[in-house]
């Protein structure tokens, strides 16, 4: 019994991780105004750029320390690219924002099967990464032993690592300076043009850490709950943590419950699918349990809210 | 009322425009206008809507680039390129759409742009409602700091707007249209507050299309019409039929004509209206209210009393919580909006880019927005367009809408235009109930006579009206019978003719009999 | 003025077209191939034999419908990412009723045709009802339908009497409803499977346009979708017209799935993930400038693309380029002032504002 509530709370935390980085990042991008439904794309192309560039650098350097946090930071840097792309149709040429999102979409998953056939060949699947190159696990020495706390807590870097960001980012962007200009820019971009914050400037830098978030994202699924990049891997998980952020009324520690409620739907699913359980369900139908359960939380959930008053909404200077 | 004057300096000029010219393609906005304001001074800018005010005053706020012209602040030359430089050279600017963000508190409003910081980047709050306090304190422009402005009144949304000025060290104040949602005792505060100010050594420049208030208030006017400066006047030698005249070009009549008439018999009935907005509070409760045939009844009322919510339960788009609400007997409570119309009620909504109209259809298209269903417009499932294009010819010609072609979209249309064409379509309805809210916001004074026009022709065809508007001017002018809102009550009804503008504001402010 | 809007519009969209292309060149070439030799097969591939030529109408059928279906709803205000589940739904229930009902052809087609599409619907009607009911936006609800979509056929054809033995997919249809044309098979050969999709697609376009712009229901739907407020002051019911937009949508995306099944692949198979006909088909939309005959054409576009482009592997490009170029196109069709900026730019005109 024990034993499996640990694993349905270990399980939980590693699905839910994916889908935060990816809410997070909307977080940032659409608190400033700039919807971004192509976190799909950013996530898709970290995954990639994380676990090819860990490989190469793996070939090249030997395994060091650093080659699983430089391949992490790479997927960041991936992600980043296509935020800016996403960033200058926005923002600079004032595109339809969910057009845009859409090229990013395309873009992403075709730059990264592109590259994975160009450089692996085949399908766009990229090798294995050893088990030791993958992203560390930091707590593995002192739980080794603890079967029961280490299936709770022995997660990937990647994991603590997000659900820090949740409390960084609540400090940035409710209590730091920059923080109350980007929301400023997000609710009202003219009143804090016209207190000479530049808006362009603002929505760029929050488009970007958006983009990046996402990369980090794609980069925890193929470096951590498993150890290469192929197609299907992200499949709709930046749709998710798209719904997430929705549902999670545009603030980090909002997106955080949504993202954990898509977790422990998912842990559970995976639990009653063991065959230790010995449930005679089809693993089609436990399959759809996490989307079935978040509509019926969206539609009793009703007070609909709205999110940041300018979001969607591209700027122009000197338009009344 | 004896108003001290300011404390003008006319030593010192603070602000020297220059053959200011600035075109949007080739449309000239403003043409080669000068500009001069005193230290200490009121300065008025009067025009009409559209006549390049508000273009003048983002020049010189560093919203836009002049095509031409130069800008002297204190002498010295300045190119304003944004915001940030007219700021640092002590100009603020209140705009007539409050720049303010709505989910942040005062005191975050205030500071948004020059943040207090401790150590870490974090925001120093506690400083910042310090120097709120203290500023609101200097200036007697009290606020609480801590309030979030989407709970705080239309005048304090405005303290804080000057006061974000003040907090950055603003010496010239311009004010866009600051009175426009201002009860008369509030305008008097606000007048006060400006005297205040130049008597502490800063210099406004107030931007406005009344002329009362510029008699009360400033001591130099300069009057734009048409993008061109007409003329610089000391206020104290010219009164308002003259400034009025200047305005517009030719002599005005603001009265509007109306023929003698006896209301009819009750056409629109409210009992006990209680009706909730979004956030479940009672912005209505237990309104009694009646319109008759042959009238219009006038609601004043400060914006945010109620009105709102009881036109959007009168027209079907807000369920009423108790009450009753029946027109020549029937009862129309929380009928839909389709049954509400059928059953003779039009409505010129207030937001008429965003309720009005179909901005992305054509004039054609809007012209049959409630009667697409109806025969000629449609047969069956099927648009009967020749039908639509001949009816919209026949009303843009009858209502003089322009440029005459029911084939431009609505968005292209002047706010004046687009106005004639909810207009046209409203009253061709022939309804029994006529509602106008706020019918000529933001029109000229030719469109203003034009809706006052419409709306008294349908009274006088024996019809009943119920207009809303924030402007005592307007329902007095055009009104016969006028009902004061306040916290969602009626407080009061008088008669348009015996009444006095004291005596509403008394009651607009909550001051009245019940 | 309305005739000069047209044509920039579509200027912008041969513009984007002619970019996205170009930054395919620019991969192309960086990643070590001869860009003019690439697209020259891709361009044999579409063209050089009646049987390619065949196959990417085939390949753009499909593509019609599912863009129609997103176009549709963005006509309406309403963003369908829904369409791929709505496919899935509709291509299920093509294989079930084409297996399981034994009708002469000229009763099956239509039966199995129309049911698939009434099933569709209502499966786009459920995220029209959520967002109108409940206020679920309709974009988080049609991505949680979809996968819901791709589980729900999963799980029916894993049944032991849908289920092809030995295979993961459902036992093939039944020949009465089947809408191949055979005699065009001499031409293009029996391995090309030449069907009446593509007139069920055309004539689905003309049919949304004259719903869309002829009748009273295209009105409201379009009043609603520039502008809702309007509309409910109008007297428009905008509850309902979510909800029938949706199905409209939800059956122009199911017809797609049951073309596909009744003129393709005669079943439908066990997914591992989504095959991207929906999600192909907010490109197509977008392409298409939103407009039932853009949908067309940008369909034709897209099926070349990606039929002709998979000839690209013959050189060893991997074929992922033509997503790259795709949406490259969509990313110049989002952001279509860039031209503007351009032309400005080279004109040594300051760009105008359109305000004041």
């Amino acid at each position: 019994m024990l034993k499996d509530i640990a694993f349905i709370f270990g399980t939980t935390f590693m699905y839910a991780t994916p889908l935060l980085y990816g809410a997070l990042g909307g977080v940032f991008s659409e608190n400033s105004g700039v919807v971004n439904i192509g976190i799909e794309g950013m996530m898709t192309i970290g995954a990639f750029s994380g676990a090819a560039s860990t490989f190469i650098l793996l070939e090249l350097y030997g395994n060091a320390l650093w080659v699983p946090w430089a391949g992490f930071l790479i997927a960041g840097l991936a992600g980043c690219f296509l935020a800016l792309l996403h960033a200058i149709a926005c923002i600079t040429f004032r595109a339809d924002q969910v057009v845009s999102g859409i090229a990013i979409n395309f873009l992403g998953p075709g730059l990264a099967m592109f590259l994975g056939g160009r450089i692996f060949g085949g399908s766009g699947t990229t090798p294995t990464i050893p088990l030791e190159a993958k992203l560390i696990r930091p707590f593995d020495t002192i739980l080794k032993g603890k079967p029961l706390l280490g299936m709770m807590l022995n997660q990937y870097i990647s994991v603590y690592i997000v659900f820090s960001l949740v409390g960084i980012s609540w400090y940035i962007l409710y209590k730091t300076k920059f923080g109350i200009r980007l929301r400023a820019v997000g609710e009202h971009p003219k009143a804090a043009d016209t207190l000479g914050i530049n808006v362009y400037q603002m929505r760029y830098i929050a488009v970007l850490i958006s983009g990046f978030l996402s990369g980090l994202g794609g980069a925890s699924l193929s470096m951590a709950i498993i150890a290469n990049f192929r197609p299907t891997l992200v499949s709709g998980q930046g749709f998710i943590a798209l719904a997430a952020m929705i549902f999670g009324k545009w603030k980090p520690q909002g997106a955080m419950w949504a993202c954990l409620l898509f977790g422990v739907t998912t842990a559970l699913q995976i639990y009653l699918g063991s065959p230790a359980v010995g449930l005679k369900i089809s693993t089609h139908l436990l399959s759809m349990i996490p989307y079935i359960i978040t509509l019926i939380v969206l539609m009793g959930f009703v007070g609909k809210s709205s999110g940041p008053a300018a979001n969607g909404i591209p700027y122009e200077k000197g338009k009344r | 009322m004896d108003y001290l004057k300011s404390h003008i300096d006319l030593n010192e000029l603070v602000i020297d425009m220059r053959k200011i010219t600035k075109k949007f393609g080739d449309f000239v906005a403003n043409d080669c206008i000068d500009l001069k304001v005193y230290k200490g001074e009121v300065h008025a800018l009067l025009g009409e809507n559209g006549a390049g005010k508000s273009t003048l005053m983002n020049i010189l706020y560093g919203l836009y680039t002049p095509t031409n012209g130069e800008i002297y602040i204190k002498g010295k030359k300045v190119d304003i390129k944004n915001p940030n430089v007219a700021i640092h050279h002590g100009i603020g600017m209140v705009h007539q759409h409050f720049m303010l963000i709505k989910p942040f508190t005062v005191a975050e409003n205030i500071i948004l742009g020059i943040e207090p910081i401790t150590s870490f980047y974090q925001l120093n709050m506690k400083k910042a409602i310090e120097d709120v306090e203290e500023i609101s304190k200097k200036y007697g422009l009290y606020v609480d700091p801590r309030a979030k402005i989407e709970d705080i009144s239309v005048s304090m949304q405005q303290r804080v707007e000057i006061l974000k000025a003040l907090y950055r060290g603003a010496e010239i104040l311009i004010l866009d249209e600051p009175t426009a949602v201002l009860t008369p005792q509030e305008i008097k505060e606000l007048i006060q507050i400006m005297r205040n100010l130049t008597k502490q050594g800063k210099s406004i420049l107030l931007i406005t299309h009344k002329l009362k208030e510029i008699k009360e208030a400033a001591d130099f006017c300069t009057i734009i019409r048409r993008g061109k400066k007409i003329d610089m006047v000391e206020v104290s030698k010219i009164d308002e039929n003259q400034l009025a005249a200047m305005m517009v070009g030719r002599e005005v009549n603001f009265k509007v004509h109306k023929e003698e008439k006896r209301p009819g018999k009750v056409i629109l009935q409210i009992k006990e209206l209680t009706v909730e907005d979004n956030r479940g509070i009672s912005t209505v409760k237990d309104l009694n209210l009646t319109v008759q045939a042959g009238e219009v009844l006038g609601i004043a009322g400060v914006d945010g009393n109620g009105q709102t919510e009881l036109i959007e339960a009168i027209t079907g788009l807000r369920k009423a919580k108790s009450g009753q609400i029946l027109i020549k007997d029937y009862d129309i409570t929380n009928k839909t909006p389709r049954e509400v119309f059928e059953s003779g009620i039009s409505n010129i909504p207030e937001d008429r880019q965003k309720h009005g109209l179909v901005l992305d259809f054509t004039v054609y298209e809007n012209m049959i927005l409630e009667n697409f269903r109806k025969k000629p417009f449609s047969k069956k499932f099927k648009l009967q367009k020749e039908n639509i294009i001949n009816f919209s010819k026949k009303l843009i010609e009858e209502f003089d809408i322009r440029p005459k072609d029911e084939n431009n979209l609505a968005r292209s249309l002047s706010g004046g235009n687009q106005q004639k064409v909810i207009i046209a379509r409203e009253v061709t309805n022939d309804p029994e109930l006529l509602i106008a809210v706020q019918p000529t916001r933001g029109l000229d004074v030719g469109a203003i006579e034009f809706v006052h026009k419409s709306l008294v022709d349908q009274r006088n065809k024996n019809k009943a009206v119920l207009l809303v508007s924030f402007e005592l001017d307007e329902i007095m002018s055009v009104s016969d019978r006028i009902a004061v809102i306040y916290e969602g009550k009626i407080v009061g009804i008088v008669d348009a003719k015996k009444t006095t503008e004291n005596e509403l504001g008394l009651m607009m402010a909550g001051g009245g009999y019940k | 003025m309305k005739q000069k809007i047209i044509n920039e519009t579509f200027l912008f969209t041969i513009l984007a077209i002619v970019m996205g292309l170009l930054v395919g060149a620019v991969v192309i070439f960086i990643s070590g191939y001869n860009p003019i030799e690439a697209y020259g097969l891709m361009i044999k591939g579409i063209f050089s034999k009646p049987k390619y030529i065949a196959r990417t109408i085939i390949r753009a059928t499909p593509l019609i419908l599912t863009g129609l279906s997103v176009a549709f709803a963005f006509r309406t205000g309403l963003f369908n990412i829904g369409a791929e589940g709505q496919f899935i739904i509709g291509a299920l229930t093509a294989a079930l009723l084409g297996y399981f009902i034994q009708l002469p052809m000229i009763l099956h087609v239509p039966i199995v045709f129309l049911g698939s599409v009434f099933i569709a619907s209502l499966w786009g009607a459920m995220a029209g009802y959520m967002k109108a009911k409940f206020g679920v936006h309709e974009v988080i609800a049609t991505i949680m339908l979809n996968w819901i979509a791709l589980y729900t056929s999963n799980y029916i054809i894993s049944l032991e009497k849908v289920k092809m033995p030995g295979s993961e997919s459902s036992y093939d249809i039944q020949e009465t409803a089947r809408m191949s044309i055979d005699w065009f098979k001499g031409i293009v050969g029996a391995s090309t499977k030449v069907n009446f999709g593509m007139v069920i697609a055309v004539l689905a376009s003309i049919l949304i346009y004259y719903i869309l712009f002829k009748t009273t229901l295209g009105y409201e739907l379009r009043a609603v979708g520039y502008n809702k407020d309007a509309a409910e002051y109008g007297g428009i019911h905008i509850k309902r017209n979510i909800i029938v937009s949706m199905s409209i949508a939800g059956a122009l995306a199911g017809a797609a799935g049951a073309v596909h099944v009744m003129g393709v692949s005669y079943r439908a198979s066990t997914l591992a993930a989504m095959e991207g006909y929906g999600f192909n088909g907010i490109a197509v939309s977008l392409i298409g400038n939103n407009s039932p005959f853009g949908v067309v054409l940008s369909s034709f576009l897209f099926g070349g693309i990606t039929y002709g482009g998979a000839n690209m592997q013959l050189l060893g490009i991997p074929t992922e380029v033509i997503n790259i170029v795709i949406g490259s196109i969509v990313f110049f069709v989002a952001a279509y002032r860039i031209f503007q900026w351009i032309t400005i730019f080279f004109n040594h005109e300051k760009p105008q504002k359109e305000d004041r």
